[in-house]
């Protein structure tokens, strides 16, 4: 393998500086969007806030964090549910239920607790799952998060079986019931907002073009002198982090987690939910939630409420056979660049980072 | 000691069931480098078809025939339909199996509903065979031993004395070589599919009388093969081998001595394995 290749585009980018990156154009669409998040609860009813608002802006967060890693580290991970699931538990086994197994411990100890605890199980996936590529991280991840479903299940001295936790509840905090549906819609809108920039500047920033870096080319990476690995468990542990967050508003929302909240179904439902809005960028979980959640509110109307699986199963399987947008078109570029011959390879597209 | 040995049977015998629905599904991988994230259901609905056709004819050994022949077909159906298609798209073809075994477990609910099945094999296979140290154990599981190491010499025999197994051992080495001398890949795609998910309808019959076919059937069998292949390494049979016992030890022992933790053990296997040899034990670098 020559040393001298052409750079590819992201490396380019990364040793030209990031002053051509520094740019956050601010579009009309942009204010737009805003407002109408903003406006939505006033108009909408209590149901379509929390139900479908809330719902989708949480679940897009822990979509976001599959995004982080498949859209700018090439690494699918399914593990992303039962991160912020664990994340879920750890509110309930530390914090306030309604089953005697719970510590009891105040909210201000327990979310930084169990946020610290989901990051750090992340990090332990990631670290498992660096050392091989591609496909094999789909393997890996799904069987670590199926060996905890099935651990959460049979265990009921910790994670209280089959049943699980019920009557978690967010804290009464200056006199505002965050359970409501006006104020936990706006607590869901301001973490995802605050994670859809985060990621936004974070893939801008040197860690995220180096990590664009190591998914177009871990080989020249490494050949500069990163440390590939450690940039993708570090891109773990980050995803892990926006996850966890995800996870406590999960067990807010629900009220209750139990071994179905990380079970198969669910940790797919992430998946769905990234492939059908796009792995590209960020504001393509968020659209996907909305869609699923739509989906999974309203199949009773078109389709027996019993069959939401068949469905569900049925679109993603037809978003996946017809649309090259997202991963998909993310993956073939990748191997595109992986086994065509040089010369093509310089003319491979970067993803557009549009904001 | 006899808990012990007990135990050391029932995991030698889970192993055996483990090593005949991960053998076709690493198989599969190690030719097409495709993760069937379906074989699960595959397994799942051979059981179920095996368990009518056996109901309808009366014949267990029909209904084995039925569950491996079904799933054969079925499997064909997918390479040659679908992922054909798809050829060096890993990601694409994994999310089209994804969407295909919610499909599937979702439609087996709908037509078997959510209950267990017992399979009534003949009488001859169910009664208790007298054991030295433990007096008795189930004849059926020593046969579901003798069927796994007779599926494993024949899987053996085929790969390595027949011409359509040594294409197969070419083509897991180096496919593009192997279509540039001529050969059909897509024929020997099509038929490794076919064997891998008989194999896997042929354990759901098998598998479903050692122990019940019930909807979730087909997660357990899913986890336990992809963990047998990550531990053992991806597209070897022999290390399938290895790591099937080896994953149905650990369950067994776990669920005797500490029954809340089962299955902190086989996950401990795999996170060892990935620690000290992520290819697998038998498994080659990539």
């Amino acid at each position: 393998m020559s040393a001298v290749a052409p750079p590819s585009t992201a490396v380019g980018t990364l040793a030209r500086g990031r002053a051509a990156q520094r740019r956050y154009p601010l579009r009309p669409q942009h204010v737009i969007v805003a407002l109408l998040l903003l406006i939505y609860p006033l108009v909408a009813t209590d149901f379509w806030t929390l139900q479908i608002g809330a719902q989708a802006l949480l679940l897009g967060v822990i979509a976001l964090s599959l995004m982080f890693l498949a859209g700018y580290g090439a690494m699918v991970s399914l593990a992303q549910m039962t991160v912020a699931g664990l994340a879920a538990y750890m509110m309930a086994i530390f914090g306030v239920s309604a089953i005697p197994l719970s510590l009891g411990w105040p909210w201000w100890i327990v979310v930084p607790l169990s946020l610290v605890i989901a990051t750090l199980f992340a990090t332990f996936v990631g670290a498992l799952s660096v050392r091989t590529e591609g496909i094999y991280t789909i393997m890996i991840t799904l069987a670590i998060g199926m060996a905890v479903f099935y651990l959460a299940q049979q265990n009921y001295t910790v994670f209280n079986g089959f049943d699980g936790f019920k009557g978690l509840e967010p804290p009464v905090l200056f006199d505002v019931n965050w359970r409501g549906p006006l104020p936990f819609y706006y607590l869901c809108l301001t973490v995802a907002a605050l994670c859809y920039f985060a990621v936004l500047y974070l893939s801008r920033s040197t860690f995220g073009l180096s990590m664009q870096a190591i998914r177009d080319n871990p080989r020249r990476m490494r050949a500069l002198g990163f440390d590939v690995n450690l940039h993708r468990i570090a891109a773990y542990a980050i995803a892990g982090f926006l996850a966890a967050l995800g996870g406590v508003l999960f067990a807010w929302y629900n009220g209750r987690v139990s071994p179905g909240s990380i079970g198969i179904h669910s940790i797919i439902g992430i998946l769905i939910i990234g492939v059908m809005g796009g792995l590209r960028h960020p504001i393509g979980p968020f659209v996907g939630a909305i869609v699923y959640v739509l989906m999974q509110t309203f199949a009773i109307d078109f389709i027996d409420r019993e069959r939401f699986n068949t469905l569900i199963g049925t679109v993603f399987l037809l978003t996946v056979l017809f649309s090259s947008d997202g991963l998909l078109g993310l993956w073939d570029g990748m191997q595109r660049r992986l086994t065509a011959p040089r010369a093509r390879r310089q003319r491979s597209a970067v993803p557009s980072e549009e904001g | 000691m006899r808990l012990f040995i007990l135990t050391f049977l029932n995991g030698l015998t889970l192993g055996a069931l483990y090593f005949m629905v991960a053998s076709g599904f690493t198989l599969v991988f190690g030719l097409m480098r495709q993760v069937n994230l379906a074989h699960g259901s595959l397994y799942l609905l051979g059981g179920y078809v095996g368990y009518e056709v056996a109901q309808a004819s009366g014949s267990w050994f029909v209904g084995v025939a039925a569950g491996f022949a079904s799933m054969a077909v079925a499997g064909l159906l997918l390479q040659v339909v679908l992922f054909r298609h798809m050829e060096g798209q890993d990601l694409r073809q994994t999310l089209v199996t994804i969407a295909i075994s919610i499909i599937a477990a979702d439609l087996m609910l709908a037509r078997w509903g959510g209950l267990t099945y017992q399979f009534d094999p003949p009488e001859w296979l169910f009664g208790a065979t007298p054991m030295p140290l433990i007096n008795a154990y189930p004849t059926y599981r020593l046969a579901l031993l003798a069927t796994a190491i007779v599926i494993g010499l024949l899987l053996w025999f085929f790969l390595t004395k027949t011409r359509v197994g040594m294409m197969i051992r070419a083509g897991v080495d180096d496919r593009a070589i192997l279509s540039a001398t001529g050969v059909n890949v897509q024929r020997v795609f099509a038929i490794t599919f076919a064997i891998g998910a008989g194999l896997a309808g042929f354990a759901g019959v098998v598998g479903g009388t050692a122990l019940s076919i019930a909807p979730g059937e087909d997660n357990r069998y899913l986890l336990a093969s992809l963990v047998v292949v990550i531990v053992g390494g991806m597209g070897s049979v022999p290390g399938a081998a290895i790591g099937a016992v080896l994953v149905g030890l650990a369950e067994q022992f776990g669920l005797a001595y500490t029954p809340t933790y089962g299955i902190a053990y086989t996950f401990l296997i795999m996170v060892l394995v990935l620690a000290i040899r992520p290819q697998g034990i038998l498994g080659r670098p990539t």
